[in-house]
């Protein structure tokens, strides 16, 4: 009982490509998001499960039976999408009734009871009588829910759900979804383009970029261990620290002159890349002579504080959190240092980090 | 729905004497004013305002043959139009051509439009061909049914010669007569409510069907429950504008039967024309025309209270 991907391709007339080779499994019951940037395939691929959009090349296996060429509503799944999809002649109560009604072999009081159910689930059932104009983005929202959870459908698949809500309402109905999914058993398959969605709601990731997979697994594996350089850049705020580094004699490496990092490694080639996360960077204050690089912007986030710094010797700009309590300001000399948690990069940008395994637990 | 928003609120008083303040005109604002609004005025007024009083007016009065007023006789042209035999007969043909004219109309539209706004390769080819009609002349769509009509060359004749059916004679029977005018009508309609109708299905947002298909909705029940209540308000305005057309519709009966045979086709329009200008009836004419816009103005007023209050979701 999974959802089995396996080489999905996508092609529109007969050069461009959006999605090569996909493969991958999600387990009954789990929550699967699937994120990159946009226009890297990913709602293409949910719209593609769902039977929405022909697949060019590949299998989709849902519960060990070939859906290729089934229709939608064959697939036994529901869906909601960035718009809602909401009727708006029609009332919450007949929004969420819509597909039972038109299905035709559902009682009256089986459709009742079902309604009634979902609209209790996501505390709507007062506002039943309302027409989707009169209701708040977020409360929208719910009706949309609302109308997976009266199908019996035990996939759902959600197409960006929270991208029209804003930041505070986004939080509570990220905690909403996730709890509706683990209550109700559901296999969710979710498509984000918000890293912070993908890492605070997902059983596994599956990382989307130049219609490739780049990487899929738990969030702590994502994060501790990306697969390349595009997938430690997208996960994390600030982003990662990618410079360029040049190998020395010691156990050392140069990112320049002024600043170098430890790595207890072997590396193939004289010059590669280094990812450094910006809590992983120190920063003191320095005088001229000793500084190694000057401080361009700070952001205050409350219990912390982001500053941008310029290395003085290579013009590379680094970010690192400090304690908001920390005396810095703009213009400020400051030396940098970094810890010795530090991914490798090769040429390619490929994850060539020794003991990457051991990270995962760190 | 507009709200007012209750936070600002402006004591009536002042609200008053700003906007006399912002209705004072210098002579400047009164200069421009006029030379926006003289032309305008000046066609209107002339040919719309002061033609449809003095249509009024004459409607209260007998006339001699030249069209001036000679007694006072109130609303006696009314009582008298509405108890005649043939005026009441010519208003039930008008209504008749009138609720065949629209319901053919719109059903077709939506027919054409429905299946033009599948995605199938060639299909703007097919809605160019729909819509074609929208660039024919009265004149030319007239003369064009004539020779598709003629009982021994036309299409129709030609058909039932090829089936060995009897030939039907489409403009000198009253029956067939009233057909042939609302199919031409129809035709000449067709390619308007085509292109506003298919522009209304083609807004309706995608994912509500794709919502639909996921949870298994037939494609018959999205066409009723989904596309009819979306376009519903341009549904109601295509059928208000066919309605008040038909109405209007004289082109094509003075082309294709002259308001015959025997008056079949002989609408309220068309009547007006030859009591003014074949019998010199002007009165008679004029209280025809005021009725006309009596009923035209319900429809109009219909549809604006009906926009305002059901269609619109």
């Amino acid at each position: 009982m999974s959802t089995v991907l396996t080489n999905i391709c996508k092609k529109y007339d007969s050069d461009k490509t959006v999605l090569s080779n996909v493969s991958t499994e999600i387990q009954t019951g789990e929550f699967f998001v699937i994120v990159g940037p946009s226009g890297c395939g990913k709602s293409t691929l949910l719209r593609m499960i769902a039977g929405l959009t022909p697949i060019t090349d590949g299998e989709i296996r849902i519960n060990d039976k070939v859906v290729n060429d089934l229709p939608p509503k064959d697939r036994n799944l529901t869906m909601v999408f960035q718009s809602y999809a909401l009727f708006p002649f029609l009332s919450v109560w007949d929004n969420v009734a819509f597909g039972l009604k038109a299905r035709n072999n559902n009682s009256q009081a089986d459709i009742e009871e079902r309604v009634n159910n979902a609209l209790r689930m996501v505390n709507l059932e007062e506002l039943k009588d309302r027409k989707p104009r009169e209701l708040s983005g977020g409360q929208r929202q719910r009706v949309a829910l609302a109308r997976a959870v009266a199908s019996d459908a035990k996939i759902c698949l959600m197409d960006e759900p929270l991208s029209n809500l804003d930041a505070q309402l986004r939080i509570k109905m990220r905690q909403e979804i996730y709890a509706l999914q683990r209550k109700l058993g559901l296999t969710l398959i979710y498509v984000t383009h918000d890293q912070v969605e993908a890492m605070t709601m997902a059983d596994h990731i599956m990382v989307l970029h130049d219609s490739k997979v780049q990487q899929i697994g738990t969030p702590t594996e994502i994060y501790k261990k990306p697969a390349n350089e595009f997938v430690a850049s997208f996960f994390g705020v600030p982003p990662i620290n990618i410079l360029p580094a040049i190998k020395t004699a010691g156990k050392t490496v140069n990112v320049n002159d002024d600043f170098q990092v430890k790595i207890d490694q072997q590396v193939p080639t004289d010059s590669f890349k280094i990812g450094i996360r910006p809590n992983e960077l120190m920063i003191e204050e320095a005088d001229e002579l000793s500084a190694n690089a000057s401080i361009r912007t700070i952001e205050f986030l409350g219990d912390e504080k982001i500053v941008y710094a310029k290395m003085n010797n290579n013009d590379i700009e680094v970010a690192a959190i400090v304690a908001s309590d920390a005396q810095f300001k703009a213009y400020d000399t400051i030396k940098v240092t970094s810890s010795d948690n530090v991914l490798v990069f090769n040429n390619e940008g490929v994850n060539i980090t020794k003991n990457a395994e051991d990270a995962v637990n760190a | 729905m507009l709200k007012t928003s209750t936070t600002d609120v402006v004591p009536e008083k002042k609200v008053q004497a700003k906007q006399r303040q912002g209705f004072k005109l210098n002579a400047k604002d009164k200069y421009y004013a006029s030379i926006f609004l003289g032309p305008s005025l000046l066609i209107l007024g002339l040919f719309v305002f002061y033609p449809m009083i003095k249509t009024l007016y004459i409607s209260m009065f007998l006339t001699n043959t030249l069209g001036n007023t000679t007694v006072f006789v109130g609303l006696g042209n009314y009582v008298k139009l509405i108890s005649a035999p043939d005026f009441i007969s010519s208003m039930m043909v008008t209504i008749l051509y009138v609720v065949a004219v629209t319901i053919l109309t719109i059903a077709l539209g939506l027919l054409l439009a429905n299946l033009a706004s599948q995605k199938l390769p060639g299909i703007s080819i097919f809605r160019t061909l729909y819509s074609v009609t929208m660039g024919v002349s009265v004149s030319v769509a007239a003369i064009f049914w004539l020779f598709i009509f003629n009982p021994s060359t036309g299409f129709f004749a030609l058909m039932s010669g090829w089936f060995n059916l009897p030939v039907v004679n489409w403009l000198t029977s009253p029956a067939n007569a009233m057909w042939a005018v609302i199919i031409t009508t129809v035709w000449m309609n067709l390619g308007f409510t085509f292109l506003i109708l298919l522009g209304a299905i083609e807004s309706v947002p995608r994912t509500l069907y794709e919502a639909a298909d996921v949870e298994g909705v037939s494609s018959r029940y999205q066409f009723f429950h989904i596309t009819i209540p979306m376009i519903s308000p341009t549904l109601f305005f295509v059928s208000t504008i066919t309605i008040i057309g038909a109405f209007k519709s004289f082109g094509l009966i003075d082309l294709i039967t002259k308001g015959g045979p025997t008056n079949a086709t002989n609408m309220l329009v068309y009547r007006i024309y030859k009591d003014a200008f074949y019998s010199g009836n002007y009165a008679k004419s004029s209280t025809e025309a005021i009725i006309l816009t009596v009923i035209i103005a319900f429809f109009t007023l219909l549809q604006f209270k009906f926009l305002e209050k059901k269609v619109n979701y």
